[in-house]
């Protein structure tokens, strides 16, 4: 049985990870706690699914599709209320409250649009075989979330690191001012991260529509609580630390499921979240940057 | 009088709301003025609300009490975590604060043989008279306005402003940050025995995430430079959804726009008087 939890701790892990990658991310380069990371991830999910309903994209187009759409939305996101706010310089809470504000306007606008009862992807999309490794099964979905999850954070970490794109986005992380000093075109990889971010969240919320077959309007809500606790575990704006805290997290909750029971799941993830922010701020495999007075 | 009485029939739940409102925005008002950025206030209301609601409804007590009970019993529970709380700042405080308010409610829910779980909390006395509501506004106005003009108010402006300097000059930070968190937490305890004991019924559901984060916003919206400012936030984002109604099913969609457009056109709140000077040409620089 064990071995089994670890599978699904595995997928969902993997899933969190995912979404808390835009979302450090955004905050690591922008600078900024996107609070309507949790509604692009919604509108991932229902762009991926009117894309099969409505135009029988293969699922690989829906994931490419919904990547794209939601990539757009940040953009324009970024474009319309960020870029303004980066222009005069706001104090950082001010760009957060904007973000509620896109949040809800995503929200209640799909509500608006497709109504606020649940939808689901059509039976059929993803196979339904599955795979058994020595005592466990593993449903193709759940392969395909694992590989697909590690592939793009894979992509996501060498980008980061080996190319001459990473060495200016991580430039940016540093010191925004210095960076444009230096001759990097700021505003441009600005609008790159908020592309990809949102991208991303986008993909991670076709993969759970799939995995949980629900859609709904506010499901973002309580990804986003969770991707707001993986992001302190695994240290604020820190990538590798939020690929480890969202496996963490992953794994804490379906242990918890499978020893404590199902009620107490949510109150692990947050207890847990609180103790470790009291014992070590900077989250589990973060460095704390020193005040500089 | 007549249309007064059916205004008031009408609408009388929607002018209180106000009210307690207002208490919650300034409840968050008070530990930002002291350069925290604390987002447990809907906990605190919620363990208020509670705590209050318990007592009138199991015990009978009568209403002033239990509204002391509701202010103290958050008090306790912030001075209680505030200890090792506090030593976090900026977005930390704000995440600790903010998964601590997760577990308040969760633990709502699960206290099923107390709280009633999901269910919450059925038939709680309807006490809340309009003068409660306005009285309590009154007094923590006048009380947050007399604090800011005393040495205590200076001693969260400095810490505001430099906290390691406030500190150089002899300023005890840990306590006046722990006196703003605790006295935050009492006002908001306040509104939401207020609340509790107007709405007639309370769920774990009302102090989430979403509620934290609205008292966040109010108070950010109409601006933390001074007292109005979260009053005014609290009003207009209690309002404005009201006042849409006609937009049927998307009156939330115009909500969330014309939030992002204050944000954009007034990053500083709406109400600063920076601007007002400079509108109306008194002369004075923004601040």
């Amino acid at each position: 049985m064990l071995e089994q939890q670890l599978v699904n701790a595995l997928s969902l892990g993997c899933v969190y990870a995912l979404f808390a990658l835009g979302f450090t991310l955004v905050f690591g380069i922008l600078g900024v706690i996107n609070l309507s990371h949790g509604a692009i991830f919604m509108v991932g999910a229902y762009a991926a699914e009117q894309a099969v309903a409505r135009f029988a994209f293969p699922l690989w187009g829906a994931l490419l599709f919904a990547f794209l759409f939601c990539g757009g939305v940040g953009l324009v996101i970024d474009f319309l209320v960020l870029r303004p706010l980066r222009a005069r310089n706001a104090p950082h809470l001010i760009p957060m409250i904007a973000t509620i504000g896109v949040a809800i306007i995503l929200n209640n606008g799909v509500q608006g649009i497709f109504g606020a009862q649940n939808l689901r992807f059509p039976s059929g999309l993803v196979s339904e075989e599955t795979l058994s490794l020595g005592g466990m099964s593993l449903t193709a979905l759940e392969l395909g979330i694992i590989l697909l999850s590690f592939v793009l954070m894979t992509v996501l970490l060498l980008v980061l690191k080996k190319t001459q794109l990473g060495r200016a986005l991580r430039a940016i992380a540093e010191s925004p001012k210095a960076a444009y000093l230096l001759g990097i075109n700021v505003e441009g990889l600005f609008y790159l991260t908020s592309f990809a971010a949102a991208g991303l969240g986008g993909v991670a919320g076709v993969l759970i529509g799939l995995y949980s077959n629900a859609l709904f309007p506010l499901m973002g809500q309580p990804m986003l609580h969770k991707g707001i606790a993986v992001i302190i575990l695994g240290g604020m704006g820190d990538i590798r630390g939020a690929l480890l805290g969202g496996l963490f997290l992953g794994f804490a909750e379906v242990l918890s499921v499978a020893y404590i029971g199902s009620s107490m799941r949510d109150a692990v993830a947050f207890g847990l979240l609180f103790l470790i922010l009291l014992v070590r701020p900077k989250g589990l495999f973060g460095t704390l940057q020193e005040r500089k007075v | 009088m007549d249309w007064f009485n059916n205004f008031w029939s009408v609408y009388s739940n929607l002018v209180l709301t106000l009210g307690t409102n207002a208490l919650l925005a300034l409840s968050i008002y008070l530990t930002l003025s002291c350069g925290m950025l604390a987002i447990a206030n809907a906990a605190f209301m919620g363990i208020g609300a509670y705590a209050s609601a318990l007592l009138t409804m199991n015990y009978g007590l009568p209403f002033p009490l239990a509204m002391a009970a509701g202010m103290a019993a958050p008090a306790l529970m912030a001075f209680v975590i505030g200890k090792p709380t506090l030593r976090l700042s900026g977005v930390y405080l704000a995440m600790a604060t903010l998964a601590f308010g997760e577990v308040v409610r969760i633990a709502l829910l699960n206290a099923e043989s107390i709280t009633g779980g999901a269910l919450g909390l059925n038939g709680i006395p309807q006490s809340t008279q309009w003068w409660h509501v306005a009285l309590a506004l009154v007094l923590t106005l006048a009380l947050l306005w007399r604090l800011r003009r005393s040495k205590v108010g200076r001693a969260f402006e400095s810490i505001k402003e430099d906290e390691t300097a406030a500190g150089l000059m002899g300023i005890d930070v840990g306590a006046h940050k722990m006196l703003a968190f605790v006295l935050g937490a009492a006002i908001a305890g306040l509104a939401g025995t207020l609340n509790a004991h107007l709405t007639f019924f309370i769920g774990p559901s009302e102090y989430g995430f979403d509620r934290a984060v609205d008292i966040l916003t109010m108070a950010i919206l109409g601006g933390i430079g001074n007292l109005t400012g979260p009053v005014i936030g609290a009003v207009i984002l209690t309002l404005l959804p009201e006042m849409l109604r006609s937009f049927k099913d998307f009156r939330l969609v115009v909500n969330g726009f014309i939030l992002v457009l204050i944000v954009l056109f007034l990053p500083k709140g709406i109400w600063d008087p920076g601007h007002f000077r400079q509108w109306f040409g008194r002369g004075g620089r923004r601040a």
